[in-house]
């Protein structure tokens, strides 16, 4: 089970790619720096506002791009949930895959305005504004990716199998 | 009674051991072969035991030979876990290529499997009728352990492509125009026919199922016909079965597109689809630099094509023309054919096989207010250098063409 995500909202608006949160040349940078550079393109300054718990709000096919790892790097600033008008398919998968929740939504877009508090209910594709009180109903993710979830992520989810080498 | 079901639908039902597929479900299917990249093994913990050593790639291609410290020890944890989990098929410096383009080469990958490539450009082996999605470096874990993965089914649409492709016009600019008119298909596969389909050739299909990633499509696939099967007549081979769609298979949309009277399309900066313009519309921009390469453009057919245009040309003095062969196979058929020899002559620059310059990793990057005209597959702000940059795309032949000029220019008018 996935407790009940409740956070402040941050809006993107349509096709924000993997470039903005992991720019080209911060892939040359340790991996614990690279969080710093997300969105430094479109939204300079951001990386400082974000806080942990916070939920981020965006419009269509959100993550398009490469597979490099943007779903991790929002998670180490701490967001807990990403809710879009449309998630692009790698992007979902990396989101699972890393333990980020993550729904599409329509009409979240809409529904919120920067700053909002959104509640969010996976099992059941629930999502509410409890500023203005707007209930959006979308189709809750399917078991296997809720148990990826629950799990953490694939990395726990295999160590509990025992399928991992502990150390290399 | 349900109707007939689509190519990608048909993959993944038999991969998923199910009669049927339907836009909506999620299904979890075995994986026929597996890439996993130099950058993984970092990124990840290791498996204690990998599902099948025989059906996995380890491919070092981003940025080969290694530019920095960071790559070197990629590289060297590439090949400790090659040796740990016994896999065989490692494709290291001296026999690489970019992955997309040195599988297919290789016959890794064949009709009517699921390739599972932790790389976004997967979707180009569909030009061999294979289903192949890009991944993340955990689904890649999952996989090296279990062998399985799941796929959401998407909606599948189709384009039907007719028309006699008008000279100076490639399959580069039938995908562009296909971006710029319907912009992009996210979370929904997209399948090729028509006679202008038929009639094109293997790279030209590898350029679309490639680019395909730039309209976020998920697969991408062409139907297995004779083309298909000449191509993989000179490689090795297991039995594979090839599919087709049923007569009464459900496309979401079914688009026709004629090319007969198609002109260059070009992509604006920073975005492909709904951002593309004909040559004629943006012909004469100054260029610093033009790039023929990447898994979109960099096969024989390409280099050939830019050599055709360079011979008893000189690049303009201001402009550096770097092409990178895919693979260290296509580098020596161009050796062989004289391309090398007719473009170094003309003062371009052909290096080494990599992905390189197409995501501003080993070399080639742009600086700061420069412009490139490129035949990687990305035009992201910043992707080949600088934030303050501009990526301009277009066929290998308009990139040639503008190489000589100095500015981007019609393949047409040369
Ligand atoms: S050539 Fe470019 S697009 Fe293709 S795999 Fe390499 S970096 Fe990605």
């Amino acid at each position: 089970m996935i407790r009940k995500l409740e956070g402040r909202t941050w809006k993107f608006g349509d096709n924000i790619n993997t470039d903005l949160m992991i720019p080209s040349f911060a892939l040359a940078e340790p991996e614990e720096k690279q969080p710093k550079y997300c969105f430094s393109a479109n939204r300079p300054g951001w990386v400082d506002l974000v806080k942990p718990g916070d939920i981020l709000v965006a419009g269509n096919n959100f993550g398009t791009g490469s597979s490099r790892p943007g779903a991790k790097v929002l998670k180490s600033l701490g967001i807990i949930c990403l809710l879009a008008e449309s998630i692009n398919g790698l992007f979902l998968r990396n989101c699972v895959n890393y333990g980020l929740p993550a729904l599409p939504c329509p009409g979240v877009f809409s529904s919120f305005n920067e700053g909002d508090i959104a509640s969010v209910q996976l099992e059941e594709g629930k999502v509410v504004n409890l500023n203005s009180g707007r209930v959006l109903a979308t189709t809750a993710l399917p078991n296997m990716l809720l148990e990826i979830l629950a799990a953490g992520g694939i990395v726990p989810l295999l160590e509990g199998k025992g399928l991992l080498d502990k150390a290399r | 009674m349900s109707s007939g079901m689509t190519m990608s639908e048909k993959i993944l039902a038999r991969h998923s051991q199910r009669k049927e597929v339907r836009t909506g479900d999620l299904v979890e299917c075995d994986i026929s072969a597996a890439v996993v990249l130099e950058i993984d093994f970092s990124l990840f913990p290791w498996p204690r035991k990998v599902w099948d050593p025989d059906r996995v790639w380890l491919v070092a291609d981003h940025a080969i030979p290694a530019p920095t410290i960071t790559v070197a020890n990629d590289l060297v944890r590439l090949r400790q876990f090659a040796r740990k989990a016994g896999i065989k098929n490692l494709i290291d410096v001296g026999r690489h290529g970019i992955s997309h383009v040195t599988l297919s080469e290789r016959g890794a990958i064949l009709p009517g499997e699921i390739l599972a490539n932790d790389d976004s450009h997967t979707a180009a082996v569909g030009a061999l009728n294979c289903a192949g999605r890009g991944m993340g470096a955990l689904d890649m874990l999952y996989i090296l352990c279990i062998g399985r993965t799941w796929f959401p089914v998407g909606p599948t649409v189709r384009f039907i492509v007719d028309g006699k492709m008008p000279p100076g016009v490639y399959a580069r600019d039938i995908i562009h125009y296909v971006a710029g008119k319907y912009g992009a298909f996210p979370n929904h596969n997209v399948e090729w026919f028509g006679s202008a389909i038929q009639e094109m050739d293997m790279s030209g299909r590898f350029t679309i199922a490639t680019m395909c990633a730039e309209i976020s499509a998920d697969f991408a696939l062409f139907e297995c016909d004779e083309t298909t099967l000449n191509y993989l007549k000179k490689r090795p081979q297991h039995p594979f079965e090839p599919v087709a769609p049923d007569a009464d298979a459900k496309y979401k949309a079914t688009y026709h597109i004629d090319v007969s009277n198609l002109e260059p399309q070009i992509a604006l900066p920073d975005s492909v689809p709904n951002n593309i313009k004909t040559i004629s519309e943006v012909k004469g921009i100054k260029i610093d630099q033009a790039y023929i390469g990447s898994c979109a453009n960099s096969r024989l057919e390409d280099i050939k094509v830019a050599a055709e245009i360079v011979r008893g040309h000189e690049i303009a003095p201001w402009v550096r023309f770097i092409i990178t062969p895919g693979s260290q196979a296509t580098y020596l058929e161009a050796v062989e054919a004289g391309y090398v020899a007719t473009l170094v002559r003309g003062g371009a620059v052909v290096t080494n096989s990599t992905c390189g310059a197409c995501f501003g990793g080993s070399m080639g990057l742009i600086g700061e207010g420069e412009t490139c005209i490129s035949a990687g597959t990305r035009n992201f702000k910043g992707r080949m250098g600088s934030l303050n940059s501009r990526i301009f795309l277009g066929s290998p032949a308009v990139v040639a063409a503008s190489a000589i000029k100095g500015e981007i220019a019609d393949p047409r008018d040369i």
